[in-house]
């Protein structure tokens, strides 16, 4: 857990995926379509991802991965950032951790 | 048939003969008979040839009377039991016949028969049953009984009735095969296209759900959705004309917004159960397949119709729906970005390993690691229509949320009215005429 605390305050949009989830693959493509440079990190090929993916499920996202975290504050996974995408709500959070400027 | 009275007339000609004459053998009876008559011919002083060919020209002469009279008379000489009238003459007339087909250019009844395709003893039997029948009733009405040309027309005219009988009889029985066979076959697409969840409904059996079979159970499910959201659509149409209040038209908007709901809830269910005829779009209709994605409809395409048809809007709306649009179309990108990097993962699973150097052990494991790799892969599909539905429905209540509940009204009887053009265009389609 602390890790993933860790890791997600480094940078105002962070993404926790696997390698090989396609959804985690989507999101990113969201994200980079509304000018965000999120920092992406992969639990299989992180040493303690086994932990970190226990820790995401607790925070409630199902599935673990992706996982997506603004200004070091958790969002949810696929779903929920569609919903707040369609809703405007995204963007106005990335506006807000300077993720993105407009 | 005529076969089976034929063969009951012949049983009653055998019984009757008891043994003096067999009618199997036609010269036998014609030998007895022959001196039978000639004896009896002599008797009466009649100058009877025992040339077979003289009688058969006999034309209502005396001596063809006295024939007939000496056939009357070998009955009341021969000890026959329960010989009717009508058997012997026909015994007699069919020998006769038979004397008088040998003068005609195409030779005896017997030949006549093997020229038909039907060569077996039941078609001669039902032969000389009809021949008899008839023969006999006409004998029977002229108290002359001559072997004239009219009977031998008659005679000839039975035979290819009994020819022309036969043949169709055969034709129908065809006909009766080759339609047993389609139904077996029609009979067998049926069930496979049941298997594969294609949804046939028969009369009055829309109630019946099949639980075992995903697709088909979603499939009913989805046409009692439709009708229940006709009713709703008509609810709010009748609403909308009355301009009714606004608080009546709230409540009716809801209830539509939350039948949505409903279906997406349903093809959530039914992703889990069978997620590829979601993506199939076979539970719709052939037009709506033609703007399918992923399972489902455009959400920016359904709001570019829409801004037209809701006007006017204030600015604030103006703004409101077209960054909605914005919002969905790069959401789908993105799905279908997602969907992209998906089938190339499998495409790759699925080839990688082919050329392993290593032992057939080694080709096997690697095989079935693919393959559970891949299977894998299939599992997320679910996810990514799960993700296209919740995109449908935040869009809808975003828009919802956007105007005002007079223009979500008429935006939601304008989608209803899109779809069900698209559904009377797939009908049309399927019920064009074709060469």
């Amino acid at each position: 857990m602390d890790r993933v605390r860790d890791l997600a305050s480094k940078k105002a949009a962070v993404i926790f995926t696997k390698s090989s989830c396609c959804m985690c693959y989507s999101i990113k493509t969201l994200f980079y379509e509304l000018g965000a440079s999120p920092a992406i990190h992969e639990l299989d090929h992180d040493p303690s991802g086994r932990d970190m993916e226990w820790a995401l499920r607790g925070l409630g996202c199902d599935p673990s991965v992706p996982a997506v975290f603004i200004g070091g504050r958790f969002v949810g996974s696929a779903k929920d950032v569609i919903s707040l995408h369609v809703d405007g709500s995204l963007k106005q959070m990335l506006m807000d951790a300077k993720a993105i400027w407009f | 048939m005529g076969g089976r009275t034929a063969r009951t007339g012949v049983k009653d000609e055998k019984k009757a003969a008891k043994g003096m004459w067999s009618f199997d053998s036609q010269f036998q009876v014609t030998n007895t008979l022959a001196d039978a008559v000639f004896n009896s011919a002599k008797a009466s002083g009649q100058a009877v040839s025992p040339d077979c060919n003289h009688i058969g020209t006999l034309d209502k002469t005396p001596t063809s009377f006295a024939i007939n009279r000496s056939a009357t008379q070998v009955e009341s000489r021969l000890p026959l039991e329960k010989v009717q009238q009508t058997n012997l003459v026909s015994i007699s007339s069919g020998y006769t016949e038979n004397w008088g087909e040998s003068n005609m250019a195409d030779a005896s009844p017997k030949t006549d028969i093997s020229t038909d395709a039907d060569t077996d003893e039941k078609s001669q039997r039902s032969d000389r049953g009809k021949l008899n029948a008839v023969v006999a009733s006409d004998s029977s009405d002229r108290s002359k009984g001559s072997l004239d040309q009219k009977t031998l027309r008659r005679l000839a005219q039975n035979r290819e009735a009994a020819r022309k009988s036969r043949l169709r009889k055969k034709a129908y029985v065809q006909q009766l095969e080759s339609s047993r066979l389609k139904l077996t076959q029609l009979e067998q697409e049926l069930q496979r296209a049941r298997q594969q969840g294609i949804f046939i409904s028969s009369a009055g059996d829309q109630s019946h759900a099949m639980g075992g079979n995903g697709a088909m159970a979603f499939d009913v499910e989805y046409a009692r959705w439709l009708e229940e959201q006709n009713r709703l659509i008509n609810e709010l149409r009748t609403g909308v004309n009355s301009h009714a209040g606004d608080a009546e038209l709230r409540i009716i908007v809801d209830s539509v917004l939350v039948h949505y709901d409903e279906i997406f809830r349903l093809k959530s269910n039914a992703a889990k159960a069978d997620v590829f005829h979601l993506l199939s779009g076979m539970w719709k209709t052939p037009a709506e397949r033609c703007f399918l994605w992923l399972g489902g409809f455009r959400s920016s395409e359904l709001l570019k119709l829409l801004v037209s048809q809701l006007e006017p809007l204030t600015e604030q709306q103006l703004v409101g729906i077209s960054n909605l649009q914005q919002s969905s179309q790069q959401a789908e990108d993105a799905l279908s970005q997602g969907m992209e990097a998906l089938q190339q993962s499998l495409s790759e699973t699925l080839s990688t390993g082919s050329l392993g150097s290593s032992g057939s052990s080694g080709n096997v494991a690697n095989y079935m690691g693919q393959m559970a790799m891949a299977m894998g892969k299939l599992g997320t599909l679910e996810g990514f229509i799960r993700q296209a539905d919740n995109l449908r429905q935040q869009t809808l209540q975003q828009m919802h949320r956007i105007l005002t509940t007079r223009q979500s009204a008429r935006a939601l009887l304008a989608i209803h009215d899109y779809f069900s053009r698209l559904r009377a265009l797939s009908s049309l389609w399927l019920a064009r005429p074709r060469e």
